[in-house]
């Protein structure tokens, strides 16, 4: 630990030594005359088919006896695309390949590599403007994303340290080694960061707690617990760039005066453990962390702590006691962390995000990232958009973009023409916002003020075809289950809740409840020890606010107007649409309740009928015979003939 | 020793007690369950003894709030009674009202925060929560009832402080939480003591001791 400045010119050395290192390195790898096939190996790429895409291209170059790297990078963001693949073949600019299949790979191989054909067909577009192949800039997908903390996810391969030093990587570290912390601390403040974890406090502030906490030592803690449901920004980000986030903890540390840090990673999401293993290891190799951090006597070292995997591991004073070998649970705040953390000691505790946007702020100053999105909320907001959207994945985004530009421009809206219906923000702590909300713009402040959340990032888009009433039940759900227990009103409160929405849902709403579940939540919210309480019963009252109607509709007609529902609805098949002869249906029903007519033409036993949709889909498109309705006893009696038709 | 004022009653305190404490040390009963005197960090788990104070924009739970010159505390307010009305009520519908044939009947600190509250103890606002009988876990020295637990800590905490090291926890998480021990007795299990302070402690009538303790134990404590 070092208070003050180094010698800034000996500094500087040791880094420029050490980058030009890692140019020539990497230069070689780079501007080799050989192709270069660098394919998105992340935890989305893999769960895709990019393991077996990638053993696809070695054995076809190996078959064609050719001279190209294959080479595995992080994820870019393209989740809809992946295996995404970009081959940089010398004389084509470099271009990237979507859904690349085995077969695909070999294809590409044999027909770009060895005989120059880049296969139009399969391209997704090309990385730089050039005349023969569109780029991918023409998408609003690529064009009106503005990236921070993924500039360089997908392009450089989180295994090599060298690689993310050739992009300047660790320049941000060396430069604030020069500065004093308070100079570094300012910074920050002035760059109006606010903590990506969900809450949205002001990181520099929280940094100016640390830096003048007494102590005999701190810590700094990388919150990489990410337990949202659907949410996984952190997971890529560790995975696909690693060293970044390893560049924003020891600058905190330097700042701060810390000389202990840990990244606390939830145990399922084994590959960013192995890759944030591996930074750290090549980084301590280089001398950028352990002891004596390039040439200073600034010392901080950094491991890794596994988690098991519970949501409210992912509060900071829950995941403190985690650390410490205890059950899991929130404490009383204050004491605040930064004051008194991990085993009484001082400790800083940021969000993956937030301090992997750190160096870019050393780097550029804390200005640029003020300037930048909202005001009040300023820099660029992550989100994993998924749901009914044809593009989801993850986008890095200026901060006040709207709701509007994200779901429809970036994300290319809702498929098979259906209509939007809401999307739901900040996961369970988040709520569900409409239609006349698209215009919100996407800041810590104006989606609080509409009942939302910024959360951790997660963001679901709905269709026509999602019940307002079962995905609040839905969310409950998840945070009852995953309350820890310890106060009376979430370990109770919310369960009662979800009883209550389940009832709903089932049909046996009753006069009352809409106010016992208003009232039960207010003081659910104001009652909780800790987060999770607090905002579990948002995504209930965002839907009551947003969707009374579909409550009403529930309790006093039993009828649920998306038709999910299952107990208040019903399937039949309309006897004008369905076309005689045709059985297309009756082998999809699980539980044979579709019967021939005597006019030859198919039915539903509704005593028989599971409701599970599967002849729905079975119906050939030019009949879409089956119909959906709510409440159920709208669907037309059939009987049974006596004698089975042919 | 600081002067303050609770629900418009001069009074001293010491700072390095909580305001809890001082409220009750000066006649002002506080509704709560898992406070004891000897914590150094009360948990604050009941959501029970929440009070107003000046200045402050929420209720807070008077176990983790310190007592401060000049300071200005309610302990009366609609919004402190309708939080503390509506804890009791979800502690009462997850619990197994059955005061008739309990141990605990008339000591029990639920009947005794329900009459103060004027709360019924089976509240129709609430559904009752399912239950699955039997309930009943046996430990070698106590009988342990998941039902009638309301998961105060407290018998963890005077366990721990007692052996050092602790035979009980909590398990499991959610609605399922419960106080649970390891091993009971068995060679990898830490031993009991056999003295029944958790018995003790209990403030309802969750934990019966056996005939196995030192000492023939009070039923209830509260
Ligand atoms: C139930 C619950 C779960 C949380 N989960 C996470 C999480 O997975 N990741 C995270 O960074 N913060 C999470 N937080 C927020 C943390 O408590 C803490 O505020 C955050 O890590 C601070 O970092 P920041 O200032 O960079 O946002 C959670 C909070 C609550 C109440
Ligand atoms: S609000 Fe829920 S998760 Fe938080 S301390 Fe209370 S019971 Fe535990
Ligand atoms: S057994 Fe009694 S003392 Fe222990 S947690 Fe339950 S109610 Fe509290």
């Amino acid at each position: 630990m070092k208070a003050g400045p180094s010698n800034s010119d000996a500094i500087k050395e040791r880094f420029e030594t050490l980058k030009r290192d890692a140019l020539q390195r990497f230069g070689e790898i780079k501007g080799a005359e050989v192709p270069r096939i660098t394919i998105g190996m992340a935890t989305c790429g893999i769960a895709a088919g990019a393991v077996e895409t990638k053993a696809a291209f070695e054995k076809a170059i190996a078959q064609h006896n050719i001279d190209a790297r294959v080479e595995a990078t992080g994820c870019i963001g393209h989740c809809y695309a992946e295996p995404l693949v970009v081959i940089e073949n010398p004389g084509f600019p470099p271009i990237c390949y979507n859904n690349v299949t085995p077969g695909k790979a070999r294809a590409l191989v044999s027909s770009f590599l060895v005989d120059g054909d880049p296969l139009f067909e399969y391209v997704l577009g090309a990385l730089e403007e050039n005349d023969m192949i569109p780029s991918v800039r023409d998408f609003p997908r690529f064009s009106m994303e503005e990236r921070i903390v993924t500039a360089l996810s997908g392009r450089i391969d989180p295994e090599k340290i060298e690689n993310y030093i050739a992009e300047g990587g660790y320049e941000a570290l060396a430069k604030a080694l020069a500065l004093t912390p308070q100079e570094i601390v300012q910074e920050v403040q002035i760059s109006g960061l606010r903590g990506r974890g969900g809450a949205g406090f002001a990181t520099g502030r929280k940094w100016e707690f640390g830096l003048k906490a007494q102590g005999e030592s701190k810590t700094v803690i990388c919150n990489a617990d990410e337990g949202d449901p659907g949410a996984y920004m952190d997971r890529t980000i560790l995975e696909s760039n690693p060293h970044q986030l390893l560049e924003g903890m020891a600058i905190c540390a330097y700042a701060v005066g810390a000389e202990k840090g840990i990244v606390y990673v939830r145990a399922e999401y084994p590959l960013a453990v192995k890759m944030i293993r591996i930074a750290i290891e090549q980084a301590e190799a280089k001398g950028v962390l352990g002891s004596g951090i390039l040439g200073t006597d600034f010392s901080f070292s950094v491991s890794v702590f596994q988690g098991s995997g519970a949501f409210v591991c992912g509060e900071e004073t829950a995941l403190i006691q985690s650390i410490e070998g205890k059950r899991g649970m929130p404490q009383h705040r204050p004491p605040f962390p930064a004051l008194q953390g991990l085993w009484g000691l001082p400790t800083i505790i940021n969000n993956v995000k937030t301090l992997s946007t750190i160096p870019a702020i050393i780097k550029k100053g804390g200005e640029w990232h003020k300037q930048m999105g909202s005001p009040k909320s300023p820099g660029s907001a992550i989100f994993s958009v998924v749901g009914k959207v044809v593009h989801p994945g993850l986008v890095e985004i200026p901060t006040g973009t709207t709701l509007r530009t994200l779901v429809f421009d970036i994300c290319g809206g809702t498929p098979h023409r259906k209509a939007f219906k809401a999307v739901q923000i900040g996961g369970p702590s988040g709520g569900c916002l409409p239609e006349a909300f698209l215009d919100t713009p996407v800041d810590f402040d104006s989606l609080i003020e509409a009942g939302a959340m910024m959360g951790s990032g997660g963001m679901v888009v709905m269709d026509e075809n999602s019940c307002m009433v079962d995905v609040a039940r839905y969310f409950l759900d998840f945070t009852q289950k995953e309350s820890c227990g310890k106060c009376t009103f979430c370990r109770i409160g919310t369960r009662q809740l979800l009883n209550i929405l389940e009832r709903i849902t089932k049909g046996e709403g009753r006069e009352g409840d809409i106010e016992l579940l208003t009232t039960l939540c207010e003081e659910i919210k104001e009652g909780s020890l800790c987060g999770l309480g607090k905002t579990a019963p948002n995504p209930v009252l965002t839907s009551l606010k947003y969707f009374r109607d579909e409550y009403e509709a529930h309790i006093k007609e039993k009828r649920c107007p998306a038709g999910m529902c299952r107990a208040l609805t019903a399937f039949y098949i309309d006897l004008d649409r369905c076309a005689r002869g045709c059985d297309a249906c009756v082998g999809s029903c699980p539980v044979e309740a579709i019967f021939t007519t005597r006019d030859r033409k198919k039915a539903i036993d509704q005593t028989k009928c599971v409701k599970c949709g599967e002849c729905v889909a079975a119906c050939p498109p030019q009949y879409t015979a089956v119909k959906r309705v709510s409440p159920p006893h709208l669907a037309p009696r059939i009987e049974r003939p006596q004698e089975p038709q042919e | 020793m600081v002067k303050l004022t609770i629900d418009g009653k001069e009074v001293q305190a010491d700072e390095g007690k909580s305001l809890l404490e001082v409220c009750t040390d000066n006649g002002i009963f506080i509704p709560s369950l898992c406070f004891l005197k000897e914590m150094t960090n009360p948990p604050a788990s009941c959501r029970l003894c929440f009070v107003e104070v000046e200045g402050l924009p929420k209720p807070v739970p008077s176990c983790r709030q310190s007592p401060a010159e000049g300071m200005v505390v309610r302990t009366d307010t609609e919004l402190v009674r309708r939080l503390q009305r509506s804890a009791l009520q979800l502690l009462l519908s997850a619990h197994h009202v059955d005061c008739r044939n309990c141990h605990a009947n008339k000591r029990c600190a639920l009947q005794n925060i329900a009459k103060f509250l004027g709360v019924g103890l089976k509240p129709k606002r609430l559904e009752p929560l399912a239950m699955e009988f039997p309930q009943e876990r046996e430990h070698p020295n106590f009988i342990y009832d998941p039902y009638k637990c309301v998961l105060c800590g407290r018998c963890i905490f005077v366990c721990r402080k007692r052996t050092g090291y602790g035979v009980l926890t909590f398990a499991r998480r959610g609605i399922d939480t419960v106080v649970s021990w390891f091993g009971a007795d068995g060679p990898d299990s830490p031993p009991c003591d056999r003295c029944g302070e958790c018995v003790n402690a209990c403030p309802v009538g969750a934990l019966k001791s056996k005939e196995t303790v030192q000492a023939p134990m009070e039923a209830a404590g509260a």
